[in-house]
This record gives C-alpha cells, sequence and structure tokens, in this order.
C-alpha cells in the first residue's frame, strides 16, 4: 500500500497534466482501480492535513499538483509580471458559454444584450473556449463549448461542479 | 443630478439598465419606464460623446425601451384586458433578470482559485523566462504585428510633442549597414532590442524603415512564436 501511494505520487508529480485514474491503472497494471482511489484519497489527505506548499487537487477530470493558495503572493514574486485575466465582458461570455454549451454565438448576444465576437475570439485564443462544430441549420453557425483548460484555470473537476443556475439565482434571493 | 461616467464601467446595455434600476431601487418587476428611458437615455448621450462606437452598441436596447413606452401609453382595448394579459415590460424583465443570472454566475467563477493567479502548477511558464529561440515554434510576422510593434515604441520614446525640423542627420542606408553588422554578430534580435536601441522619434522611424526595406530585399526574417509575442528579426542567409 505505502509503496503503491509513492508511485502514484511519482506519477502525478511527473505529468504535465492531470492524470485521471484510468491513466493511472494504465501504467499500473494489474492493480485494481479500488486500490488507486484509496491510495489518491489518502495522498489529498496527507497533502491538506501537513504544512504543505502544495497539495494535490482532483481538477480537470484527473489529479494535478497545485500550490496552495495562501503562498500565490511569493510565487507572482517569483514569476514576475501579471497574470493575463480576465475582462469583466470575457468573464460574463465565458460563463455563457459554459453554462450553455454547447451554445450558437447568436445566443450569447442575445443573453449579453450585445454581439459577443470579440470576446469569444479573446476566449479562442486563450483556449478556454473551443469550436464544437457546426449547427445544421441555414447559415452553419458555429457552436462553442469550453476547454479542458476552461476545467484546469477554474480548478473544477468538471463542469457538473458548476454551481447550477438555480444555486445562483437563490443566492441572489 | 450628474451623470459621471466610466466608459468601461458598463460590460453592455443590459448592464447599464440594471445599474439604474438598481440606483433608483426600483423592483425589477414594476418599471417605471418613462423614467428609466429618460436616464438610459442621458447615459446614451455621455456615451455617444466619448465613444461612438461604443454607443451603437446601446442604441438597440434604447429603441426597446421607447418602443416599450409608447406601447404602455396606448390604451389597452377593453376586450384584452383580462388576466394574464401581455405587460409590454415583461420580454425585457425576463432578458434583464437572465442576464443578472450570468453575471453573477461570472462573478462566481471569479471567486474560484483561478490557475496562475492564486494557484500554480508546476513548471515554467510563458513570461516568465527568457524563451530561447531555438525552442520557439516561429511563426512568420505579417506587416501589421510590425506596424502595432513600432507604436508600442513609438509610445515608449515619443514623449514630446514638439515638432522639430532639422537636417537629416541619418541615412536609411547607414542604419540598414548598423542593422546588417548587429545582425551578423548576434544572429538574432528582438524588434524592441533594434528598436530601443535608437535614443528619438527620427531614429526610431530610420529604424523601422531600414527593417521593412531590408525585409522587402530578403536579407532579414521576421518570427514570432505567437500572436502578440515577442518579434525576432534573423538574418535570411546564415554566412
Amino acid at each position: 500500500m505505502e509503496g503503491l501511494k509513492a508511485v502514484i505520487e511519482a506519477l502525478i508529480f511527473a505529468s504535465e497534466t492531470p492524470l485521471d485514474v484510468n491513466k493511472l491503472a494504465d501504467v499500473l497494471d494489474s492493480v485494481e482501480k479500488k486500490a488507486i482511489r484509496d491510495c489518491l484519497a489518502r495522498l489529498i489527505e496527507e497533502y491538506n492535513s501537513e504544512n504543505r506548499g502544495f497539495c494535490i487537487v482532483e481538477v480537470a477530470g484527473g489529479y494535478h499538483f497545485r500550490t496552495k493558495n495562501a503562498w500565490s503572493p511569493w510565487i507572482k514574486k517569483l514569476k514576475k509580471g501579471k497574470p493575463a485575466t480576465l475582462t469583466p465582458v470575457m468573464m460574463e461570455t465565458l460563463a455563457v458559454i459554459a453554462y450553455r454549451q454547447p451554445v450558437l454565438k447568436a445566443e450569447i448576444d442575445k443573453v449579453r444584450g450585445v454581439d459577443t465576437g470579440g470576446a469569444i475570439k479573446k476566449l479562442l485564443d486563450r483556449k478556454l473556449v473551443r469550436i464544437v462544430g457546426r449547427k445544421d441549420v441555414p447559415g452553419k453557425p458555429i457552436i462553442y463549448g469550453t476547454t479542458q483548460r476552461f476545467l484546469e484555470v477554474f480548478n473544477l473537476k468538471d463542469l457538473s461542479e458548476l454551481p447550477t443556475l438555480r444555486e445562483l439565482k437563490e443566492l441572489q434571493e | 443630478m450628474d451623470y459621471e461616467i466610466k466608459l468601461d464601467q458598463f460590460q453592455g446595455p443590459l448592464d447599464l439598465l440594471l445599474f439604474l434600476i438598481r440606483k433608483n431601487k426600483i423592483d425589477i418587476y414594476d418599471i417605471p419606464i418613462a423614467l428609466i428611458t429618460e436616464q438610459y437615455l442621458k447615459y446614451l448621450e455621455i456615451i455617444r460623446s466619448l465613444n461612438l462606437d461604443e454607443a451603437g452598441e446601446y442604441l438597440v436596447l434604447a429603441a426597446t425601451l421607447l418602443h416599450i413606452k409608447s406601447r404602455m401609453l396606448l390604451p389597452v382595448p377593453e376586450e384584452e384586458t383580462e388576466e394574464g394579459e401581455d405587460d409590454p415590460r415583461q420580454e425585457l424583465v425576463k432578458q434583464l433578470l437572465e442576464y443578472q443570472v450570468f453575471k453573477d454566475a461570472a462573478s462566481a467563477l471569479e471567486t474560484r482559485p483561478v490557475l496562475e493567479r492564486d494557484v500554480f502548477k508546476r513548471g515554467s511558464h510563458e513570461g516568465d523566462v527568457e524563451v530561447n529561440p531555438d525552442e520557439e515554434t516561429l511563426i512568420e510576422v505579417g506587416i501589421f504585428d510590425l506596424v502595432e510593434a513600432f507604436q508600442k515604441v513609438i509610445a515608449i520614446s515619443g514623449k514630446s510633442e514638439l515638432m522639430e525640423i532639422d537636417l537629416e542627420k541619418i541615412s536609411l542606408a547607414d542604419r540598414i549597414n548598423e542593422i546588417m553588422d548587429t545582425l551578423t554578430q548576434n544572429r538574432s534580435l528582438t524588434f524592441t532590442e533594434l528598436l530601443g536601441e535608437s535614443s528619438n522619434k527620427r531614429q526610431v522611424i530610420y529604424t523601422f524603415l531600414a527593417i521593412l526595406e531590408l525585409i522587402k530585399l530578403r536579407m532579414i526574417k521576421a518570427f514570432q512564436n505567437e500572436s502578440s509575442g515577442v518579434i525576432r528579426i534573423f538574418l535570411a542567409v546564415e554566412e
């Protein structure tokens, strides 16, 4: 058990992108997924409870190392330069795409009451949004959806982790 | 009442309308259309005086508001005043509420631990280290990227607006030779490095013209690793 846990820790450390249980099981052949899940749970628990600079988070459908929130001021100092922030218009557009996907530009425009072409382009450039396909209606409009990178950037396991619109509405009241 | 506003304060016409509703402490289900329309139009006037492009985005809603206002002024025919009669404002209220939900959704997203802002992953990320040009994947630069970069340098160096008429102190040919010399020594230079060493506007312009001329003559090549990325200048033929 301890050995398996250490291997999993090493694999997550070495991986560029979040590693999911299936991928781990592939590498560690003959190990049951249940055992892998148990190890993951214990690893997460250990990193969270100990006084560590980083932890393992479940993000974009896999597991990955992330620094803990509290140390961001120092890391920013190390990295210099400001992180590329998203403007309020981009955030609104991204929210509509995230919740309404697969969605057409016309639908996003309607919700925001204004043309969103510029914001969509910027989101595409930032790889937070992608073209999912084209709708089979006259004009073949482009269908948009969010990317894996969107989940990674906003630390979401998957789209279901987004608060539902009803929850948001209740918060508002 | 003063209407001092910052242009980028509103994310669009619906945002402005929500702001007015909140400012006047109005019940969203019972909007006094005349009052709101009047205020909306005043803001539109200010936006228009500041930025014509942006004002266009706000015009459609202004028209909608006026349309609703006029419909509300018209007497409703007797037979149509039954229960459940359509309020002309209904559609707009629905749209406003929906917009509000997504606005909240956007702020909820914003509060999450955002990568590269609150939390970080292992490994370097763009912009934190000097990139090795050999490892970059390069795309050839178009004229607009060059002009954009030129404007950036001008913005940095061109503080004075004084007119200056003087004799030509440098020639384009000189500058071309200088650039070729520097490039032979350094293999590659970034666009800003090349322009940055020029102290005044005139020199910057000559440098820029020299670069354009050299590209035309196919003696140098300009690449960048991503759109709006750093522009690097290489000799077209390596000796």
